[in-house]
């Protein structure tokens, strides 16, 4: 198979990646260096079974030439016998070794990669939400799976190719010098003739690679805009111009395609020539010393065969260089993200609430998702048990800042949010959001059972307890029109069950959670308006009695809120209840305003 | 498969030359190996310089030959699969490209997209492979057998019977892992499937407390790909060792048989050698082949999928004789009698829909989901055509237009603002090259978009990155409809496009938008009553029939659905 090789990519830190991939080899060192002696041991192996060989041959020869020379000659059978019988032996186990190397190998290898993703999966955990506003989901799943992925698979080829290659050359080159150091001289001439034109036609050809992968990327992501788009370039009679974009891209690709392909391919009869003219030199030189007498023809005969033998190491050593690099390059990508700061953890001395009354305080609150930018300054409010408080503002205008505040997803610049008087961060972060319930519009299903999905608000429920949360949320009878009722499963992308139904399902995992105080998302858009009523009813039932923060939407909702928090651009920019905000004739205002304008001009 | 290789037709006489030089190639690989033996015989051991010198020159001169050989190979080798892939690629991007709603749908974009990527690299790969490899393989075999023959015939056998090991061997390993491979994509999705709920779940994962419950799922998910992961590679990490054992034992076999054949005198030494060489070719080829039987299977199916794609014609074509808009009607939008199902679906979703939509007023179209609203003005681009009955434009059957005509006189805002990569200026652009700036600033400024355009560092020129990433949800809405209204159209289709923005937005929006479309026929899909409250006509749809059409106050009066719509969304005195 040709050399597929991919942009290897260069680690920005190659030292300290090396260390820490070295570290992280640590409890593995005693299985590795089994496997560099099984390396070692079946390289040495197959070093020698040519020259065990030769052994075979020469004395077939010399029986022949005996037979010649006398009628009485024979060809000594028993000794070829013998020879023959070590050889099977030593390929036997040269093989037993390999397959001893790799399986260890593969053991490995393996755990590295489970272990990888295990540490991955729970420092998604350990992280703040604070790092997600800045990584996109695509990029952990692509350290998840394709770093991980290349780690383990590379690192295994590395690390034996690594050792028979330079086995072999060593070996080889004792062998080479034991017969004549200056021939050995001779054919190790050609390697950095070699060495350069390959590194030529390797940062060429990688020049392509890297040209190809982008320009992949690139009509890759064309593709799919276009086709998710499809409608759209239908509408706008943008068919042709789509086309000829596409063109343009794909033109593109084959010229990178076909000229990294290419370039790569060269490297195979280049060096395999230079390994000729290495050949051919050895054998002029080496020539006349035998006529010289300096050497004996036998040890040429052996040397030739070891020049032969020295050249495919060579180049593997090369490549591996390649391999090697992307191995570092995604293990800083994997590195780097274990390495991120974690959340701040659970203060020593946590208070816990015995009997939650629901009351909730912000004092001189000050924050910022970027800490050079503060959004919301010094806000102060007090919320008594029961109370309810509604979140108004444009889109865009922050209201799950609150939210995220609440549940301390995110830290507070300065001041404090307390819960009957306890301070949030001397709480542990799992009994206040025990205390918490969450309905965000952005529902959020799994891929599971629609009894799991519920039962995520409280993960040991009976099937009863669920049963009499999907009642409260008025859920119950839908779910028993489904196909499999309570075990109907929802679908990956969780588009076999609509809208208003997830919101619904969502409102039946808090009643089973049944928090003290809730944070509510009233839904919006693409729920119908039959279905609108029912959430309604579901969240009122839900609010009874808790302490309950709501971003609204509906004016009936506002307007029946004993506080209400108006936001803009992130700030909190007025608070009061419905008259109150009326009367000062600012934001809420005009906001209010705007929606019955068209109204109250009509009538 | 076999359909698929009718795009490398076209390269034939480059594919003859790769044939021919992959046979120059094999020559030389094939006698290389002579020459190096006889610099040795007739060269070193008669202490010849100047043989070892004439051999080495022809050695060298062969050993260039066969290089270059190897280049042009190489070459056109590289060329041939990369314009194979090329072509393939841009026929299966211009089929779908032309598809109407009902093939896409047919297909699923998701599939269409892998189809188009992955499927065609897939195919590359395997050509590039097939020119180099597999064309050598036959030839080393057959140059390899006819040598064998030639020299030694008697050891044949030998070779027969390796070769039948060597295959034995590999099918059993890869029908062990083979069905295992499937599964293996199955877990990988499994796993990532689990990451990719942990991160959108994160916030809910969170609030309920149930990372551990989260890493525990995710922890089978690995288990199981890491046990999957140790059967597979156990079994394959067999094959080189076992391979490579059985080409040493062949030779051992050859010198164990050989050498009593010596010595009765039937073989030479010499040829004995030299056929242990061509038993490693043969070898060789034989296993560059049994990958063949292996690599194939796997490329046709991806040539299966891709010949799906380009076999599928789509349903809605072009009119033999096409008309042009009657001017009297011009822009007016009339349903007669239509009756919509999808492809393959039972019910109906759209039943016996008759209205007209008349230039310069707005109507609009309100109804629980799943009551029909997108599919109806769906079919007026004819992304689908009707099942019965009949849509005119401009008193036209829109299946007498030719579609880009008919395309022509629509401006179409979809539900979800899609914008394409590149810059503000070109997604305004998208329906109207000709778009002057000052016609820019104003369809932005109608669409509400012009402040935060302005607002941008770069402006016009803002980046926007795939999808539209990089701008709100509100904001993509505001430009998809500046987008429509860049193109001048007769007719505005609307499809519940406000949805993202907040009251104030919308109330603006919609007070600058009538003026601007005063003249043009207006259809507006929509949820919020406040958006089209009022319209002139509001066609109330229910189950895929219509059972209201009038003005707001006739409705609120006279129809049920209207009115229980109405009132969960407006107070009793609002109505």
């Amino acid at each position: 198979m040709p050399p597929i090789h991919k942009v290897s990519e260069k680690p920005k830190n190659a030292k300290k990646t090396f260390k820490m991939l070295l570290h992280y080899l640590k409890p593995y060192y005693i299985p590795i260096i089994t496997i560099l002696i099984f390396a070692i041991l079946s390289t040495i192996l197959s070093i020698f079974g040519p020259k065990v060989l030769g052994k075979a041959t020469t004395k077939l020869f010399e029986g022949v030439m005996f037979k010649i020379q006398s009628p009485s000659g024979y060809i000594d059978f028993n000794y070829i016998f013998n020879i023959l019988a070590w050889l099977v032996l030593i390929y036997i186990s040269s093989a037993l070794f390999r397959y001893i190397q790799e399986y260890i190998m593969n053991i490995i290898s393996v755990k590295i990669s489970y272990n990888l993703r295990k540490q991955i999966s729970e420092k998604i955990n350990k992280l703040p939400l604070k790092y997600f506003d800045k990584n996109t989901y695509g990029d952990v799943l692509s350290r998840v799976t394709n770093d991980v992925d290349t780690i383990s698979n590379n690192l295994e080829q590395t690390l034996s190719h690594v050792v028979s290659s330079v086995v072999t050359i060593i070996g080889v080159l004792i062998m080479m010098l034991s017969i004549s150091p200056l021939l050995t001289l001779i054919s190790i001439l050609t390697l950095p003739l070699g060495m350069t034109l390959v590194g030529l036609i390797v940062s060429k050809s990688q020049k392509y690679f890297k040209t190809q992968q982008e320009v992949l990327g690139e009509i890759n992501g064309h593709i799919e805009e276009s086709y998710s788009s499809h409608e759209i370039i239908m509408a706008f009679n943008a068919q042709e111009k789509t086309i000829d974009k596409f063109n343009n891209y794909n033109t593109k690709l084959y010229n990178s395609a076909w000229k990294s392909q290419f370039l790569s391919g060269l490297m195979m009869p280049i060096l395999s020539f230079i390994g000729n003219i290495g050949y051919v030199g050895v054998s002029v030189l080496g020539g006349y010393q035998v006529i010289k007498g300096r050497i004996q023809i036998g040890d040429i005969q052996a040397f030739l065969q070891y020049v032969r033998q020295f050249n495919q190491p060579v180049m593997q050593v090369s490549q591996i260089a390649n391999v090697f690099q992307s191995v570092m390059a995604a293990s800083e990508r994997v590195f780097e993200f274990l390495d991120e700061k974690e959340e701040v953890k659970d203060s020593e001395n946590t208070i816990s609430i015995e009997e939650l009354k629901g009351e909730v305080e912000f004092n001189n609150v000050m924050f910022g998702y970027d800490k050079n930018k503060i959004i919301i300054s010094d806000f102060n409010a007090k919320i008594k048990p029961g109370q309810k408080v509604a979140i108004v503002g444009p889109t865009g205008a922050g209201k799950t800042t609150l939210v995220n505040l609440l549940m301390r997803f995110y830290e507070l610049n300065s001041g404090s949010i307390k819960i009957d008087g306890v301070d949030i961060k001397n709480m542990k972060r799992s009994e206040l959001r025990n205390t918490l319930g969450m309905v965000l519009q952005d529902t959020w299903l799994f891929n599971g059972s629609i009894k799991d999905n519920i039962a995520f608000g409280k993960l040991d429920a009976t099937d009863e307890e669920i049963i009499e949360a999907s009642k409260k949320a008025y859920v119950d009878h839908f779910i028993h029109t489904l196909p499999e009722g309570y075990n109907m499963i929802v679908n990956e992308e969780g588009n076999n069950i609509s809208g208003g139904q997830k919101q619904l399902l969502t409102i039946a995992r808090a009643f089973l959670a049944n928090p003290g105080i809730l944070i509510l998302d009233e839904a919006t858009s693409n729920v119908d308006t039959r279905t609108e009523i029912i959430i309604q009813k579901a969240m009122n039932k839900l609010m009874k009695g808790r302490t309950s923060f709501i971003i609204a939407h509906r004016l009936s909702t506002i307007r029946d809120a004993d506080l209400i928090l108006v936001m803009d651009n992130g700030n909190i920019v007025e608070q009061g209840n419905h008259e109150e905000l009326l009367n000062k004739k600012g934001y809420y205002y005009n906001l209010y305003n705007s929606q019955f304008e068209t109204k109250t001009s009509e009538s | 498969m076999l359909k698929i290789m009718k795009y490398l037709k076209k390269y034939w006489w480059q594919i003859l030359l790769v044939v021919i030089f992959v046979a120059v190639q094999t020559y030389v690989d094939l006698t290389l190996p002579e020459f190096m033996s006889k610099i040795v015989d007739e060269g070193i051991v008669n202490s010849n310089t100047n043989r070892i010198i004439q051999i080495g020159i022809q050695m060298l001169g062969l050993a260039l030959i066969g290089g270059i050989a190897t280049i042009i190979v190489s070459f056109f080798s590289s060329r041939i699969a990369a314009a194979t892939s090329r072509n393939i690629r841009k026929d299966v991007f211009e089929k779908v490209t032309n598809f109407s709603s009902a093939e896409t749908n047919k297909f699923s974009k998701a599939s269409l997209i892998t189809r188009t990527t992955n499927d065609v690299q897939h195919i590359q790969m395997t050509t590039f492979m097939i020119l180099r490899m597999m064309v050598m393989a036959p030839i080393m075999a057959i140059g390899g057998i006819s040598k064998v023959l030639k020299n030694s015939p008697s050891l044949t056998w030998i070779i027969a019977i390796a070769v039948v090991v060597l295959f034995i061997i590999i099918i059993v390993l890869f029908s062990l892992a083979m069905p295992k491979f499937k599964i293996f994509q199955k877990l990988i999705d499994k796993l990532n499937l689990v990451t990719r709920e942990n991160l959108t779940g994160l916030k809910v994962i969170r609030a309920f407390n149930n990372e551990e419950h989260q890493e525990e799922k995710f922890d089978k998910a690995n288990t199981d790909l890491t046990k999957l992961n140790l059967f597979v590679n156990k079994v394959m990490i067999l094959m080189q060792p076992l391979t490579m054992l059985v080409m040493n034992l062949t030779m051992v076999a050859v010198i164990w048989i050989g050498s009593h054949q010596v010595d009765i005198g039937s073989l030479q030494i010499g040829d004995m050698m030299a056929f242990i060489q061509y038993a490693m070719q043969i070898m060789t080829s034989f296993m560059m082949l049994s990958m063949l039987f292996v690599m194939i299977p796997r490329t046709s199916i991806s040539a299966n999928r891709i010949m799906e794609v380009l076999n599928t014609n789509p349903i809605i074509t072009d009119p033999e004789s096409s008309k042009k808009s009657n001017n009297k009607l011009k822009g007016q939008v009339e349903f007669k009698n239509v009756s919509f199902t999808y492809p393959d679906a039972d019910e109906a979703v759209l039943c016996d829909i008759s209205f007209i939509a008349e230039k310069g007023k707005t109507t609009a179209f309100i109804g629980s989901t799943g009551s029909g609203k997108s599919t109806l003005i769906n079919l007026i681009p004819r992304f689908y055509d009707v099942t019965s009955g009949s849509i005119l434009v401009g008193g036209i059957d829109v299946r007498d237009y030719l579609q880009k005509d008919l395309r022509d006189l629509i401006g179409y805002v979809p539900q979800k603002g899609v914008l394409f990569s590149g810059t503000i200026k070109s997604n305004l652009k998208y329906g109207n090259d000709k778009l002057s700036n000052e016609e820019m600033r104003k369809v932005s400024q109608v669409a509400q978009a012009l402040d935060f355009i302005e607002e941008k560092d770069k402006k016009f020129d803002t980046h926007i990155s795939q999808g539209g990433k990089n701008v709100s949800g509100g904001q993509k809405q505001r430009l998809s409809i500046a987008r429509a209204l860049a193109k001048n159209p007769e007719i505005f289709i609307f499809d519940d496009s406000f949805s993202a923005l907040d009251f104030k937005t919308d109330k603006e929006l919609r007070k600058e938008l009538k003026k601007y479309t005063k003249d043009a026929t207006v259809l507006i899909v929509a949820q919020r009553i406040s958006t089209i409250m009022n319209a002139d006509k509001i066609v109330v749809l229910d189950e895929g029939k219509i059972v209201g059409i009038g003005t707001h106050k006739e409705l609120v009066k006279t129809c049920d659905v209207y009115k229980e719509i109405a009132l969960s969304q407006l107070r009793e005195e609002e109505l």
